[in-house]
C-alpha cells in the first residue's frame, strides 16, 4: 500500500485527530520562527476545477508550537512531519535546530515554495543546506511547480542534503469576484489547488523521479484512488491529500480502497519512504 | 469532531419567496444546536457549502438558501430523487440558556431562526428585516415576528428594555446590533472550504487576532 499523508496546511490534527489517524503520517501547517497572524480575509475562493487560498502561513511560531502544540500532536499517535517555513536561511536553520531535539518529530518538510508570502532571497538549495546543518532528521524539500526546470531544482536540493522531495506546492492563481470583477481574495492572487493541479503535479514528479534518487511524496489535485495510481506510476513513493480533505474529511479511507482496486502501471523502481515512523527513521 | 458525513436523499426543494428551502432526509445525522452548521455537497463543485440548519422536523433536516453563486444555484436546483453528501453538525451554536431571548435576523439570516425558536420553546419575540416585500415572504417561517422592509432597519424595532439578543444576518446588521447590544450572540458568515478547522480560510478578526469562524463560531458573543 502506498502511504497517504495530508498536504501541509490542509488538516489540523488538533481539531480533527480522527482524520489525522486515518493517514500514515500527519504533516503540520508550516511553522515559522515568529508567530504569524496570517493574511486578512477573504482568504479563499472556489474557482473552476479548484480553489485559491491566501492564508499567509498563520501559525503560533516555533516557541508556542513546541510548548503548546507538539505535546498534543504527539498524543494523536500518528507519525509527525513538521513543515518549516521562513524568510531567510537562518530562519530555516533556527527552526530545524529547535525541532531536532524532539524525538516525536519524524521528519521535517521544508516549505520552500509558499506562494502567499515574501520569498527568502536565498535559493532553495541554500535554504536546504542551512537546514541540513541544523538537524539530523530526515529533510523533505517542498518545491514549487512555478520554475523553469524543476528537475534542476530537485538535483540542487538533494545535493544540498534533502532526503526526499514533496511535490508540488500550489501554483499562483487569481479568482475574481463575479459581482465586482475584482480579485476575490484580499491579497489579490493566491495559491491554486484542486483537480486542475494534477497534470502539473504529474509532470513535476515525473521529471524529478528521473533526475534524482530520493523518495518523492506526490501531491496536487488528488481526489481519487486513480489519481494516487497515476502519481505512483510516474515515481511517487507516497501521496499527500490536500483540497480533497476540505471536501471530505473521510476521503483517505475512500481513496485507499479505490487505489487497492486500481491496476498501477509499470513502475521502474519504487523508493521506500523510510521517514514515516518516529522510531526508525532510515535516512 | 462529532460530525458525521452521510449521503442524504432530497425530500423536496420548496420556494419560500425568493429563497429555497432544501428538505433532506435526516439519515443518521444529529441536528445539533441552533446556529450550528452543515457542509452540503454542491453538485458539480469542488467545495461543499456551509449552511445553518433551518428546521429539524421528524426524519428531516432543512436548509434555507439563496441562489447567489454556482454552488448555491446547484443546491437550489436539486430535486426529489437526488442525494448529496452532508457533514455535520459543525461549529458552536447559540447559548439557549438565556432568560429574555429576542431573535433578530436580516435577509437569509432568517435561516437558523425557526430551529432556534423551536429549541427555545415558548414564544420569544422576533424581529426580521428584508430588502424587498418579495424577500419578506420568508417571514412565514416565523409567523409571530415583527417585520421591516428596507429602508427600515431591524435596529429601529429593538426594544428599550434589556433582552438577550440572538442574531443572524449581513455583517452591517450584526455590527449595528452589536453597537446597541454589546452582549448579543451573533451568528457570522465567512467563505469556508472545509468547515472543520482544516483550511484556515474562514478567519475573522476577534480581539485583534484572526480566529477560525468554523471552530470558534459561527456564533460569537460580541462581549463577555
Amino acid at each position: 500500500m502506498i502511504p497517504l499523508l495530508n498536504a501541509s496546511g490542509c488538516l489540523d490534527a488538533l481539531t480533527a485527530p480522527e482524520v489525522a489517524r486515518s493517514l500514515d503520517a500527519f504533516v503540520t501547517k508550516t511553522v515559522t520562527p515568529l508567530p504569524r497572524e496570517g493574511n486578512p480575509p477573504p482568504r479563499i475562493a472556489e474557482t473552476e476545477a479548484g480553489m485559491v487560498n491566501s492564508i499567509g502561513l498563520q501559525n503560533p511560531g516555533i516557541d508556542r508550537f513546541l510548548e503548546a502544540n507538539l505535546p498534543r500532536l504527539t498524543e494523536v499517535g500518528v507519525p509527525l512531519w513538521v513543515s518549516v517555513g521562513g524568510f531567510s536561511s537562518s530562519d530555516y536553520a533556527e527552526t530545524c535546530e529547535r525541532l531536532d531535539e524532539h524525538a516525536s518529530v519524524a521528519t521535517i518538510e521544508l516549505n520552500l515554495s509558499c506562494p502567499n508570502v515574501e520569498e527568502a532571497p536565498e535559493t532553495a538549495a541554500e535554504l536546504v543546506a542551512a537546514a541540513r546543518g541544523a538537524t539530523a532528521k530526515p529533510l523533505y524539500a517542498k518545491l514549487s511547480p512555478a520554475t523553469w526546470d524543476i528537475a534542476e531544482s530537485a538535483r540542487a536540493v538533494t545535493h544540498a542534503g534533502a532526503d526526499g522531495l514533496s511535490l508540488i506546492n500550489t501554483i499562483r492563481g487569481l479568482a475574481l469576484d463575479p459581482s465586482t470583477g475584482r480579485p476575490a481574495l484580499a491579497r489579490g492572487a493566491g495559491g491554486y489547488s484542486g483537480p486542475g493541479l494534477k497534470p502539473i503535479a504529474l509532470a513535476c514528479v515525473h521529471a524529478c523521479a528521473e533526475a534524482v534518487d530520493v523518495p518523492i511524496v506526490g501531491m496536487g489535485g488528488v481526489f481519487t484512488g486513480s489519481d494516487v495510481a497515476d502519481l505512483v506510476s510516474v515515481g511517487a513513493s507516497a501521496v499527500a491529500l490536500g483540497t480533497v480533505l476540505f471536501a471530505d474529511p473521510w476521503a483517505p479511507a475512500r481513496i485507499r480502497s479505490e487505489f487497492q482496486a486500481e491496476r498501477v502501471g509499470p513502475v521502474a523502481e519504487r523508493k521506500a519512504v523510510g521517514h514515516l515512523s518516529t522510531s526508525s527513521p532510515s535516512a | 469532531m462529532n460530525a458525521r458525513r452521510e449521503r442524504l436523499p432530497v425530500v423536496a426543494n420548496e420556494a419560500v419567496g425568493p429563497y429555497t428551502l432544501l428538505r433532506l432526509e435526516r439519515g443518521g445525522l444529529d441536528p445539533g444546536l441552533p446556529g450550528q452548521f452543515f457542509m452540503l455537497e454542491a453538485p458539480g463543485r469542488v467545495l461543499p457549502r456551509p449552511m445553518s440548519l433551518c428546521q429539524a422536523p421528524p426524519g428531516e433536516l432543512t436548509f434555507l438558501m439563496e441562489a447567489i453563486g454556482p454552488g448555491t444555484r446547484a443546491l437550489c436546483g436539486l430535486a426529489h430523487g437526488d442525494a448529496i453528501h452532508v457533514l455535520g453538525p459543525l461549529g458552536n451554536g447559540f447559548d439557549l440558556d438565556v432568560p429574555r431571548p429576542l431573535l433578530v435576523a436580516g435577509g437569509i439570516g432568517i435561516a437558523p431562526m425557526p430551529y432556534l425558536l423551536d429549541a427555545l420553546g415558548g414564544d420569544p419575540p422576533a424581529i426580521l428585516g428584508f430588502r424587498t416585500d418579495h424577500h419578506a415572504e420568508a417571514a412565514q417561517l416565523l409567523p409571530n415576528a415583527r417585520v421591516v422592509v428596507e429602508p427600515r432597519l431591524v435596529t429601529e424595532l429593538l426594544p428599550d428594555e434589556p433582552h438577550d439578543v440572538l442574531a443572524c444576518g449581513p455583517e452591517p446588521m450584526l455590527e449595528a446590533v452589536r453597537a446597541l447590544v454589546p452582549a448579543a450572540q451573533l451568528a457570522w458568515e465567512a467563505p469556508m472550504a472545509c468547515g472543520y478547522g482544516a483550511c484556515y480560510g474562514c478567519a475573522v478578526e476577534r480581539d485583534g487576532r484572526y480566529v477560525r469562524l468554523c471552530v470558534e463560531g459561527p456564533v460569537l458573543r460580541s462581549a463577555a
